[in-house]
């Protein structure tokens, strides 16, 4: 990872032009080649900088939904519960943050129904209280996150 | 112009950008092949849902731990309900708050209403970001905790497209 990598990065997250030959325009310019930023990404992607490049959709204005959610899961179970739910295909984030409510993930999923048979599913897999908590107002989204 | 893909290509091509854009010189006429249409029709309803508002980002998914950015935290807040979209709309525009949330309440087992993740290098610079941050606004002395995360257990983006059956019927 370097000065490039990192104006690379910079720049793609204000998106790819929408154009038959994407990379030619971005070559063009960041005055480089198109086969190079490709490799670059590719690199960025195989050494898990990035873990996905492309447009992603904003899945409530397609009528899915999402939710932040937490457990408090008790420590020698903590590895185990984490597992449980990597292998949830609507777990899309898992963190372990310092609190009693130890484990923060978010729920994405194609109906608001779907998230509450989401959360029901992990208390019966777990038999761990989900803390449900989404959101009611967005105040800001970064967009773009300088590295 | 009808430029446009039927709605079991539309889905399609829907889960395929979900995994990520193919890197290629031509990646629309690579998901045209894989969906069996034109490259022209894809880019145009790639464009119109761009032109709708359906992208919420352009979808690059950064691993902030692998560049650097190892302290994450969530300030959590429990603000005035008559305050909280004031409070939330001052941070949410802060410099260092990447997202700013309201959530509900679920007393008596959590108290805080407003959410903002901040990432930072260091632990103690994004402490003492927060702590300025609340200084300068006023709000130092509302509930408050900072949670910062220890460890990531999954991170990619979610794949929310119905199964291929659905898009059969």
């Amino acid at each position: 990872m370097d000065e490039f990598d990192r104006a690379l990065i910079n720049r793609l997250q204000h998106g790819l032009p929408l154009v038959r030959q994407p990379w030619e325009a971005l070559a063009e310019e960041l005055g480089s080649m198109s086969e190079t930023l490709r490799a670059r990404v590719q690199a960025l992607l195989d050494d898990g900088v990035l873990t996905r490049f492309g447009p992603m959709f904003d899945i409530e204005r397609l009528g899915g939904a999402f939710t932040l959610a937490a457990l408090a899961v008790p420590e020698a179970r903590f590895d185990e519960v984490a597992a449980q739910l990597a292998a949830m295909p609507e777990v899309a984030h898992n963190y372990r943050r310092e609190h009693p409510w130890n484990m923060w993930f978010v729920l994405g999923c194609a109906t608001p129904q779907g998230i509450a048979e989401t959360v029901a599913r992990i208390e019966a897999r777990t038999g761990l209280a989900v803390l449900n908590l989404p959101k009611e107002e967005t105040y800001h989204v970064g967009l773009h996150f300088p590295v | 112009m009808n430029a446009c893909l039927d709605n079991r290509q539309a889905l399609q091509l829907r889960r395929l950008l979900e995994a990520g854009l193919p890197l290629v010189p031509r990646p629309y006429r690579r998901l045209a092949e894989q969906i069996g249409s034109r490259e022209a029709l894809v880019l145009e309803q790639v464009r119109q849902w761009q032109a709708d508002g359906l992208f919420r980002r352009v979808g690059l998914v950064l691993k902030h731990r692998a560049l650097g950015f190892r302290a994450n935290a969530m300030l959590v807040l429990d603000v005035p309900d008559e305050q909280v979209d004031a409070v939330g709309r001052l941070l949410g525009q802060a410099a260092g708050v990447n997202l700013c949330y309201q959530r509900p309440r679920r007393l008596p087992q959590w108290r805080y209403n407003l959410f903002c993740m901040v990432h930072g290098r260091e632990r103690e610079q994004v402490l003492g970001l927060i702590e300025a941050l609340l200084a300068a606004h006023g709000l130092s002395a509302l509930p408050h905790q900072v949670l910062f995360s220890t460890r990531a257990f999954k991170q990619c983006g979610g794949r929310y497209a119905p199964p291929a059956e659905a898009a059969h019927g």
